[in-house]
């Protein structure tokens, strides 16, 4: 097979809304960047198939205090107020970028542009255009399989797969940026079946540590046997049980456990989205016109029929752990690697709990900004010694087996998922009774597939993300153990409270053994102030 | 998930090939494509919306529809419109005001909590 050889400053890895920003940031500042897609960058995550609000705020002091306030006690406190007042600056700097530059038509009510939110397809298909004039190469279908690393441990490239060519491909390069994704374990959320937590696996083999993955316990509301997840417009709904009856306590916010246990009970929740006037039903239809394709391909009337719905998982894509950031350019813990997006801990602007879109685009956006100009200053920092560097491959499993066993493939851990980590009584409900067999469960499939896993008729990029997605479990679920209380979206049953003394944000790491270390909460003191 | 490639409305242009993110299509030996991989379409309707003779369908379940069901039948998609409806409503293609402009959506308020009795 032929090996494609190629040569970058920064390389980005993903390409949604984190890593195109990334890759525009980095060419702006004059490196030489590819962007790779394991899909299309256009087309793949969730922000390209949905629509998201935008936490685009008036650079206005009040305004501000009232955004970064709104949602401290939500997640428990742990974000950090000055990547708060950051992230605020920069998203407003690149929505007004994204009008200006990339001519992206926003609504305009009484002649003034609405920026507090964007179409996904309108957005990505502008930000494909954008970094494309900004001299980016962009290969898509080419999944990354692992990080290239130097004599001292330094990311100095990646090593992949063409998938529509049949060929391999490496490049070396003078940093690299991680803008996968998070993960939602391939729940069929829209949009969501690439966000298989590849980064976190290829950073963890490198060295690179997690933080907030006990913040992963996102489902979102759906109906039944369908994709598309819009939870908001389910703030205008009623729930019933199969038979017809109110289900009390059931709502989008505050009462989604309802619907998570009368599901796990009965099998059947079903809604009707009745409290919406004629005027805001049909503002729903311009906001969200995907959120409509279900209920007009099938012939219902959301509005006036009850039709059952499900709750998916969207673990880190809406949950707030993941690769932890240790400075303001997004930098990880390991040099030459860098970390934007939903691959990234938004616990520094979430802390421990998201809902809405709006701060996940927001922390998108500016983490991508961040990370790519820190990634062409690390790159342009090396110089010429960068291309002659001995570069040594860092994946581990489905590359490098710890042991000769085999037998266990792709198929296997997407069955140890779907049992351990889908259902709403082992991810969602949490109590340590049954979070402890889950994570057993895990750490065997682990080892099996850390011994010599197979990639069936050589989809290794499969078997990759398929050992991601078990690593991002085995992550989260070591977390959530380890914080025996109820903060942010982290809740125990057996601990309903929140407790002072576990006031810290939680890093976890390693591949075959994990640990956890308490970290304490950075960026209070403006709060205070 | 997709259902149907109209044979007599594809260009060949091999633009879903391209853009789907899971890598559901193959290009086929007289250029149309192909639904080679179905089990991994996550029905995220991308295809469609980036279709620009509207030859594509996703239907809007995330397991296969039966071989009979009219989801699979392009007369009928056709006839109820459903052919290139989301490229319509996103206001993609020549003449059409971009969806995007439009696209304010109703404040979202406090979210409600169902009561025990419904009066």
């Amino acid at each position: 097979m032929i090996t494609l050889d190629l040569t970058a400053d920064v390389v980005v890895v993903g390409g949604g809304p984190a890593g195109t920003w990334a890759a525009l940031t980095a060419a702006e500042a004059g490196a030489d960047v590819i962007l790779l897609d394991k899909g299309y960058c256009g087309t793949s995550g969730p922000t390209a198939s949905g629509g998201t609000g935008v936490w685009y705020v008036q650079p206005d002091p009040a305004q501000r205090e009232k955004a970064m306030a709104s949602r401290e006690a939500l997640g428990g406190f742990l974000q950090d107020r000055r990547w708060m007042s950051r992230v605020l600056d920069q998203t407003y700097e690149n929505m007004n970028r994204l009008e200006a530059e990339a001519r992206y038509p926003f609504p305009v009510i009484d002649g003034v542009p609405h920026k507090r939110g964007v179409q996904g397809p309108e957005y990505m298909r502008r930000m494909r255009s954008w970094i494309k004039r900004a001299g980016v190469t962009v290969l898509d279908h080419s999944p990354v399989n692992e990080l290239l690393v130097d004599g001292t441990g330094t990311v100095a490239g990646v090593r992949g797969h063409r998938r529509q060519h049949n060929s391999d491909y490496r490049v070396r390069a003078g940093a690299v940026v991680l803008a996968t994704g998070g993960c939602a374990f391939l729940s069929k959320a829209l949009g969501c079946d690439v966000a298989t937590g590849d980064g976190a696996l290829f950073a963890a083999e490198a060295g690179a540590e997690m933080s907030g993955m006990e913040f992963s316990t996102a489902y979102a509301i759906a109906p039944a046997f369908t994709s598309v997840t819009k939870t908001a417009y389910y703030g205008f709904a009623t729930f019933f049980r199969g038979d017809g009856t109110p289900l009390e306590g059931a709502g989008s916010q505050g009462g989604r456990s309802v619907i998570a246990k009368e599901l796990l009970r009965a099998g059947t929740v079903l809604c009707q989205i009745d409290q919406a006037t004629a005027a805001q039903q049909q503002q729903m239809r311009l906001g969200q016109p995907n959120f409509f394709l279900p209920f007009d391909r099938l012939g219902i009337d959301p509005f006036a029929e009850k039709f059952p719905i499900t709750l998916l998982l969207e673990g880190t894509v809406r949950g707030t752990g993941g690769i932890r950031i240790v400075a303001d350019d997004c930098a990880t813990t390991v040099p030459g690697l860098y970390a934007a997006g939903d691959a990234a801990t938004r616990e520094l602007v979430c802390g421990g709990f998201t809902g809405g879109g709006s701060h996940n685009s927001a922390w998108a956006m500016s983490s991508g900004t961040f990370a790519g100009r820190g990634a062409a200053a690390f790159a342009a920092g090396l110089g010429a010694a960068a291309t002659r560097r001995k570069l040594t491959g860092v994946g581990a499993t489905g590359i490098r087996p710890a042991s000769s066993a085999t037998g266990v493939g792709r198929a296997e851990a997407i069955d140890v998922i779907r049992r351990e980590v889908h259902p709403y009584d082992k991810n969602y409900l949490r109590n340590g009774s049954r979070l402890r067999p889950a994570l057993a469960e895990l750490d065997a499939i682990w080892e099996s597939l850390r011994g010599g896993a197979v990639a069936d008729g050589g989809n290794l990029a499969g078997l990759r993300q398929a050992a991601a997605m078990v690593a991002h479990a085995r992550w989260m679920y070591t977390s959530a153990l380890a914080r025996t209380e109820s903060r942010g979206m982290a809740r125990r049953e057996e601990f309903p409270e929140l407790d002072p003394n576990q006031y810290h944000r939680l890093a976890v790491g390693g591949l075959d053994s994990l640990w956890t270390r308490a970290e304490p909460v950075t960026g209070r003191e403006l709060a205070i102030a | 998930m997709i259902e149907l490639v109209s044979e007599s409305r594809c260009v060949t242009c091999d633009v879903c090939v391209a853009v789907c993110p899971t890598n559901v299509f193959d290009r086929g030996p007289d250029g149309i494509p192909v639904i080679a991989r179905q089990g991994d379409c996550q029905t995220c309707f991308m295809c469609e919306a980036h279709c620009p003779a509207d030859a594509l369908f996703v239907a809007p379940l995330t397991h296969p529809v039966p071989e009979d069901s009219p989801l699979r039948d392009e007369a009928h998609l056709a006839e109820a419109g459903l052919l290139g409806s989301y490229r319509r409503e996103i206001g993609w293609g020549r003449g059409r005001k971009p969806g995007a402009r439009l696209a304010v959506g109703p404040e979202l308020g406090r979210a409600r909590i169902t009561p025990a009795a419904l009066s």
